[in-house]
């Protein structure tokens, strides 16, 4: 298995917004890529947006600016 | 053969629908089940045909696109989930079976229903929306255009009357979509019901609710979203609050692709070339002795319908005439649209509907007038 590192994962409550999310952040040039969400944040099956720890701030910008519809933002280690 | 039955199903289908079906079938995973590639690329793919379909009916939110197999389900789900037997709404003559029993269902639990009538030229007296308010009336459901006649709906008008008397719109575009403009926010629609495989060009199995931010449509049916999967009760965001189960995403790429056709092409020059087909098919047969054709030919903005009956002549044996002798597909009888053919005393003659769509062409067009002229000779 790859060693672990504290990334920045954003969970969505519906695949669209997942999809909406990381059309987003292509466009906008912002790293990360989904993933499935890890069981320590939800044990739920579905995606979420998994980052370099230090894209946390424009993520968040992003989100703001877009309005997009996340459920949460976290730090995990993965 | 020439194939002049569009209005029930267009064929063929644009350029790219079959090969991006093909393609999605021999690639893709299950939307929203999985983060793998082949997962990701359908719900890629899904999620662009949200977004079209929010662009073609000007939604603000492409995640309140939500799919359904037709239409018909689409229209069970806003009229169910919006209204129940302490409502009141109002409808009109002009409305398919896709309308009605729904309507019909809620109206036997107890749910006030009207409608405006269509007089004996299918055309809707609007004056009468008034005289039909409640004090409980929720909504209007209603119709685009006519599937019989192809008469429209003055839906801009509906709108300002539903928003200025609180109610919700739900609007039925099956015979529309794709070809005359809709626009949620300027005509105040709440709820377009959409199906794919007619004006959309795309296939059958595709169609779906475009629903106004802040409308609240309890879920019809419940189960796997793919997401929040141990939540006892359906996800409450929309889209996966109405979407349980598997999405067709095999047909969402075909009617992804008939959506790049419609916009490539332009909604203004498939819409001319198909109206100027039935008008060119009006002209030739109106004035034909023994032929009777109905709805409104005093405007040219319809829906590229024709229809007609000659003499009292059953429109199923007309309509076997012209597939036997002529090799020409139209539909007779009753067009799921039993309120329409009683309104234009058709209940038990039928009639025989012509309609066009992107591929037909004029050379057809003046075969089937022919074809016309000669069978209301023989009669």
């Amino acid at each position: 298995m790859r060693q672990k590192e504290v990334r920045c994962v954003v969970t969505f409550r519906t695949t669209a917004a997942a999809m909406e999310m990381e059309r987003l952040c292509k466009e906008s040039g912002l790293p990360g890529r989904l993933i499935p969400i890890p069981r320590t944040i939800s044990a739920g099956c579905g995606l979420c947006w998994s980052a370099p720890s230090e894209a946390e701030g424009a993520l968040e910008d992003l989100v703001m600016a877009q309005h997009l519809m996340i459920d949460g933002i976290y730090a995990v280690l993965l | 053969m020439i194939y002049l039955d569009n209005a029930a199903t267009t064929r063929p289908k644009p350029p790219g629908v079959v090969e991006a079906m093909t393609d999605a079938m021999m690639s893709w995973g299950n939307c929203g089940r999985g983060a793998h590639a082949q997962a990701l690329a359908s719900a890629r793919a899904v999620f662009s045909v949200r977004e079209q379909v929010a662009r073609l009916f000007h939604a603000k939110r492409a995640d309140h696109v939500c799919f359904t197999p037709n239409s018909t389900l689409a229209l069970n789900i806003a009229i169910n989930g919006l209204l129940g037997p302490e409502d009141h709404v109002i409808s009109t003559d002009r409305e398919h079976n896709s309308v009605l029993r729904p309507l019909y269902r809620l109206h036997q639990q107890g749910m006030g229903l009207d409608f405006v009538q269509a007089n004996r030229q299918g055309q809707l007296q609007y004056e009468e929306f008034e005289h039909l308010l409640r004090p409980n009336t929720k909504a209007v459901v209603c119709t685009h255009a006519s599937n019989l006649t192809g008469d429209l709906t003055d839906i801009g008008w509906i709108g300002t009357f539903c928003r200025a008397h609180g109610l919700l719109l739900i609007l039925d575009a099956s015979q529309t979509a794709g070809v005359f403009p809709i626009d949620m926010e300027a005509q105040q629609i709440d709820v377009v019901c959409f199906t794919g495989h007619k004006s959309l060009l795309g296939p059958q199995g595709t169609g779906g609710l475009c629903i106004r931010e802040g409308v609240e449509i309890r879920p019809f049916a419940v189960g796997g979203t793919g997401v929040q999967s141990y939540l006892e009760t359906q996800p409450a965001d929309y889209p996966a609050r109405l979407e349980a189960g598997t999405l067709n995403s095999h047909g969402l790429a075909g009617l992804g692709a008939a959506l790049d056709f419609l916009e490539t092409t332009g909604m203004d020059l498939i819409r001319s070339h198909e109206m100027a087909l039935a008008r060119r098919f009006y002209q030739a047969v109106h004035q034909i002795p023994g032929i009777t054709v109905y709805g409104d030919f005093t405007t040219e903005w319809r829906a590229p319908v024709v229809a007609l009956n000659i003499g009292t002549y059953d429109s199923g044996t007309v309509a076997d005439e012209l597939a036997e002798r002529f090799g020409i597909a139209v539909r007779p009888g009753a067009h799921c649209a039993p309120r329409m053919h009683r309104a234009l005393g058709t209940e038990e003659q039928g009639a025989v509907r012509f309609s066009w769509s992107w591929a037909n062409t004029e050379a057809e067009t003046d075969q089937a007038a022919e074809a016309i002229r000669i069978l209301a000779t023989e009669v």
